[in-house]
């Protein structure tokens, strides 16, 4: 498959994933590796005090040399909030730039703020972040968020681990039209074929964490969703036949035997 | 280092430390091998600086660590 670039960097597999809610790391580890995905969430938390020598650390088992990581701002409800996790993230990741911003406005939906989202945008783009942005469906935002400078448009496609699927394509078909920038579907997917209608309405990518991680088998689900979105992206460039109402032969009208 | 202790606040909490190195602290609290970044009262403190950064009393200091997120 051809190759998504977002700003300065290119992947490989337009999946990607995020790194919570798994069993343990090993299966964190294993899922990820079945979905082929290359770029990889995470969060930014405070360490436990007095935590055991030795204790594993999720980048032990997420090499930053083989993955991109990919640092969140989940939690953060505030710009401030954010862009100080931005900040610390750049530092943890010897001055990575790439983050996914996400200023959420509420614990139930975990909708985002936009108008904080927004601000967020415009101090994290002008300190040289390289800023992938979680955001709503709506796509005069996300048209702003182009505008700041965001490298990537990750419209929600159902609340963050609803598993809804793609609740408003026609507002992501705007979205894909409107924009400059490569558009990934960030949260609300729930299975492959969610993810395939995604690729198939054109969006460059989708990220996903739950899908993946409530699977019952999260492994199989990887390589699942691993084939779903190369399938909707090769169905999107190959181009769908138009919808007709009747019927259409498919085998020829001769030489039938009477 | 002092021969009084220091109070700071570590992720939230206060604590008291004997010595004003940061670099002990991060000894003490097992981070030495691990991937981490520190602010201090909300300043980023480069990790070039750590072996020779001076703790005050009363400073506000964050360790964070990158863990499972989506």
């Amino acid at each position: 498959m051809e190759k998504l670039v977002v700003g300065s960097r290119e992947f490989s597999s337009r999946l990607l994933v995020g790194t919570g809610k798994y069993k343990d790391f090993q299966e964190t580890q294993d899922a990820i590796v079945a979905s082929g995905a290359e770029v990889v969430t995470v969060a930014i938390r405070r360490t436990n005090i007095g935590q055991n020598k030795g204790e594993p650390n999720l980048l032990d088992f997420l090499n930053p040399e083989e993955f991109i990581i990919l640092p969140n701002t989940a939690g953060c409800y505030s710009v401030d909030d954010a862009v100080r996790t931005c900040n610390l993230a750049r530092e943890l990741l010897d001055g990575h730039n790439l983050v996914k911003l996400e200023v959420l406005g509420d614990e139930k939906t975990l909708f985002p703020n936009m108008t904080q989202t927004l601000e967020a945008a415009k101090i994290l783009v002008e300190d040289n972040f390289e800023v992938m942005v979680y955001c709503t469906d709506d796509p005069i935002l996300c048209k702003e968020l182009d505008d700041i400078g965001c490298v990537s448009i990750m419209p929600l496609a159902a609340p963050i681990g609803s598993g809804l699927g793609i609740t408003n394509p026609y507002n992501i078909e705007i979205i894909l039209e409107n924009s400059n920038k490569p558009v990934i579907v960030d949260a609300g997917v729930g299975t492959a074929s969610d993810a395939t209608i995604a690729m198939e309405l054109g969006c460059d990518g989708v990220l996903m964490n739950t899908a993946i991680a409530e699977a019952k088998n999260p492994i199989l689900m990887a390589s699942a969703m691993k084939k779903a979105i190369e399938s909707g992206r090769e169905a999107f460039l190959a181009g769908r036949m138009k919808k007709r109402l009747y019927a259409s032969k498919s085998s020829p009208e001769d030489g039938v035997i009477r | 280092m002092n021969a009084k202790t220091i109070g700071i606040i570590l992720n939230g909490s206060e604590i008291h430390l004997k010595s004003n190195s940061l670099k002990e602290l991060i000894d003490s609290l097992n981070l030495s091998e691990a991937r981490f970044a520190i602010e201090i009262n909300r300043e980023i403190v480069p990790k070039s600086q750590i072996d020779n950064y001076t703790l005050n009393d009363k400073d506000e200091v964050e360790i964070v660590i990158a863990v499972g997120g989506g």
